[in-house]
């Protein structure tokens, strides 16, 4: 009991050190690792309150692929500095602002997470109704893991809306392209320094990452993981290759790679109406298939995450393919 | 009727819904010169189908209830339409179908080119746009309408900056963290609710809700956090500063659709958590204060829309304006018209501004200039959009009979009704700054030019007659209003 609040309370201290350091740190670079290593401890708390899925997707997305993107910008706004260094440089600070808003803006923020720490303790606990639903609910669907009945099969319109998100983002990346170089590849990822470690390391890791993401994505049906946890790992095993040279960002306008990104969603909404079809409704499954309908979907899934997430970290279209 | 024997209301809630998003996934899949048409020809089905939807729903006076996955709530996600759901939803229909016809020959690409950059976005982002303002009107589910909102963003933000322009990146830029913040709040809000009771449905929260004798802290504060969240959304003073650059610097067709549709969507959330989550809170001072802010947003936006010299800007101040009549329906709500008044101004605002601002496009494109002194001559050379543009205007500013003057008719109504007279000054006084400022065009434009010979090109006539349908139809919308007798009970 008191080795585990001990632990806790180290969790809590380390997690509130980090955010702070995310939100004073002057170097970019600083924050943003402050902010990754904040994300990885919060998985781990997130694990001390048994939300394994939650701690997954915390640790791929909220701190690998945020981080990721974070720091690409970092590294972006470097190479501008140093390409121009008269030029006005973005800077990770509050521009000058009049001290009194500062401090209005501070007290609201400081009375808002006060009443809300009061509030969260008069919750009732646990909040029921949907619990017991859930597990009332969940034979039907011939899964184990109660996350992946929720994301899947009862609130599968939620997991459709944020599959297409996914996808509307990225052409938002894209959309801040120049027009001259519209159609074409996203700038390399390949580092500058050849490294001879790096190919080693982007020859040696896919296979190991790409069977862990292949994994979380299976294991989802019953235990913790799924497709966006399976996705990213894949995404990251597909960063590192581009990353080490042993591959080439498509262009943007390569239909394969749009079928690839926007498969995902287009073959769940597919399922979803073919559920119609066969009486049980849109976005219902069958008796007896559901189990079968899902993992097509999410498999599926994966692969279209794993796409989009890596051609986000690529970034806008860079140069035109030539004609 | 044999087409709705086979698509009965259910099916149609769906449609309307899935429709448009399948649109966009298949415009971004294919793209090229293909996407335009098939975003045109979602817009066409899709017409279709909200047009029956609002038939069914209103000829056989029924609310049609869909069960997404046939997973009843608390588990599953609940999808609703009535009498005013299919109203806005007409409402949206009949602007973003409107604003891509007349949009349809922008952005093409040059003969040896494949596709464009703003081409593909517009044509992507415009129907995934459409498809979430849908699933903010239909879904009854309290988080499903967080998903609903964070698309629109994602869809809205890339559109703000479709020129590329610099100045436009910023405008966007300060959207999104205006907008991002919004989400933060908003779904803060939704997790203490589900926190308190376990379901996120909107209508077994109203039913727990009703038995309360007090309400919880943690209730207060989210819906606090979330009615906060949503008015940064829907840019009342003093949330209103995003607004003006990112609705008067995006390209026309965008601005129409940014005003008239997406501004509405957390309006419209904002309308169920008061009227439907929480009914008979006119009253407390959290309809109060929005009432007042609506108040202050009528003034302060029709006082900065009479300032500017230019059309689009002195167009998205306006916005500002008439988003604050909207706010002044929940110190009214003890009325019976405060409602419907609501209701008919979103819908005949909507209307008039894509009039609006999708004149004011051709304005630029055609007539070369659009600051406000230099308008004279306009009267002669584009006739019919000056038309529409004054048609879209008399609604705005609610001379009888269009929507406008409806709606502000209905909103004193509720005011005398309720004994709070007051709330009769920022209403009457608003009129007075609409007509001050767009009387303020129509009079530089009816004037002769200097320099008679204004060599200009000729609008579209699918443009102009775009135009003048969507003026019309708030005019229309109007005399629709007053055929159902006064206020709707």
């Amino acid at each position: 009991m008191t080795l585990t609040l001990f632990a806790d309370l180290g969790l809590l201290i380390i997690l509130l050190g980090l955010a702070i350091i995310t939100a004073f740190a002057r170097p970019a670079f600083v924050a943003v690792a402050a902010y990754m290593a904040y994300g990885l401890v919060m998985a781990l708390a997130w694990v001390r309150l048994a939300a394994v899925d939650v701690a997954l997707t915390e640790a791929a997305i909220g701190s690998g692929l945020t981080g990721m993107l974070l720091l690409g910008a970092v590294a972006w706004n470097q190479r501008q500095t140093e390409a121009h260094p008269r030029r006005r440089q973005i800077r990770l600070q509050v521009p000058a602002t009049h001290p009194l808003l500062i401090i209005v803006v501070a007290a609201v923020c400081a009375g808002v997470s006060a009443v809300l720490a009061w509030v969260v303790v008069t919750l009732p606990e646990p909040p029921t109704l949907q619990v017991e639903q859930v597990r009332l609910a969940l034979p039907a669907t011939g899964l184990g893991n109660p996350v992946t009945g929720v994301l899947l099969a009862f609130r599968a319109i939620d997991t459709l809306l944020e599959s297409v998100v996914l996808v509307f983002a990225l052409v938002g990346v894209w959309s801040l392209a120049d027009d001259a170089a519209w159609g074409g590849r996203p700038r390399s990822l390949r580092l500058v320094q050849h490294s001879h470690a790096l190919t080693l390391l982007g020859q040696l890791l896919p296979p190991f990452g790409v069977l862990m993401g292949l994994y979380l994505f299976w294991a989802g049906a019953d235990a913790p993981g799924g497709a966006f946890q399976g996705g990213t790992l894949l995404a990251a095993m597909w960063v590192l290759a581009l990353s080490a040279g042993l591959a080439k960002v498509p262009a943007v306008s390569n239909r394969q790679l749009r079928l690839l990104i926007s498969i995902g969603s287009l073959l769940f909404l597919a399922i979803g109406l073919a559920g119609w079809a066969g009486g049980v409704g849109f976005l219902g499954y069958p008796a007896g298939w559901s189990k079968a309908l899902i993992l097509i979907i999410e498999a599926t899934l994966t692969l279209s995450i794993a796409v989009t997430l890596g051609m986000l970290v690529a970034g806008r279209p860079h140069r035109a393919l030539p004609r | 009727m044999t087409e709705l024997a086979v698509f009965g209301g259910k099916q149609l809630v769906v449609l309307a819904l899935i429709m448009p998003l399948l649109g966009a996934l298949l415009a971004f899949t294919i793209g090229g010169r293909t996407a335009r048409w098939i975003a045109l020809l979602t817009a066409l089905v899709e017409l279709v189908v909200v047009v029956s939807l609002a038939w069914i729903v209103v000829d056989q006076q029924i609310v049609v209830e869909y069960q997404l996955g046939g997973w009843e709530p608390p588990l599953g996600v609940r999808l609703r339409a009535d009498g005013a759901t299919v109203l806005v939803l007409l409402t949206a229909t009949v602007v973003m179908t409107a604003t891509m016809i007349s949009a349809h020959a922008d952005w093409q690409p040059l003969p040896d080119q494949h596709e464009t950059r703003a081409g593909l976005v517009f044509w992507t982002l415009l129907p995934a746009l459409w498809a979430a303002f849908n699933t903010v009107l239909l879904s009854q589910d309290l988080f499903n309408l967080f998903v609903a909102l964070e698309i629109l963003t994602f869809c809205a933000v890339p559109l703000v900056c479709l020129n590329g322009k610099a100045e436009t990146f910023a405008a966007a830029l300060r959207y999104l963290l205006f907008a991002l913040l919004g989400s933060v709040l908003y779904l803060l809000g939704a997790g203490l609710i589900y926190g308190l009771w376990g379901t996120l449905d909107i209508g077994l929260l109203a039913l727990e809700i009703s038995k309360l004798n007090r309400y919880p802290p943690a209730l207060s504060l989210a819906l606090g956090l979330m009615t906060a969240g949503l008015m940064a959304k829907t840019a009342i003073v003093p949330l209103h500063l995003w607004l003006p650059p990112a609705h008067a610097g995006a390209p026309a067709p965008v601005s129409a659709i940014l005003s008239a549709v997406v501004v509405k969507a957390a309006f419209v959330v904002l309308l169920r958590l008061w009227f439907e989550l929480m009914p008979g809170s006119a009253d407390t001072m959290v309809a109060q204060t929005q009432g007042v802010l609506g108040g202050l947003a009528i003034v302060l936006g029709g006082v900065l829309a009479l300032r500017q010299s230019r059309l689009k800007p002195m167009i998205a101040y306006s916005t500002i304006a008439q988003m604050g009549y909207l706010f002044l329906v929940f110190p009214l709500a003890g009325a019976a018209s405060a409602w419907g008044a609501g209701l008919l101004h979103l819908c005949s605002h909507a209307l008039a501004k894509a009039a609006l601002f999708l004149a004011a496009g051709q304005i630029i494109t055609h007539f070369g200039d659009d600051r406000i002194d230099h308008l004279a001559g306009l009267g002669h050379v584009m006739p019919l959009t000056l038309l529409a543009f004054g048609v879209a205007g008399f609604s705005l500013m609610g001379l009888p009979p269009t929507g406008g003057f409806v709606a502000k008719w209905w909103l004193l109504q509720a005011a005398i009704e309720t004994g709070h007279w007051g709330w009769a000054v920022p209403i009457l006084f608003g009129g007075l700054l609409t007509a001050g400022y767009v009387f303020r065009v129509l009079a530089v434009a009816l004037r002769p030019a200097a320099t008679p010979a204004l060599a200009a090109s000729t609008v579209p006539h699918t443009a102009n007659a775009m135009i003048l349908l969507l003026a019309l139809s708030s005019l229309l919308l109007g005399l629709a209003a007053l055929g159902t007798g006064l206020p709707p009970q």
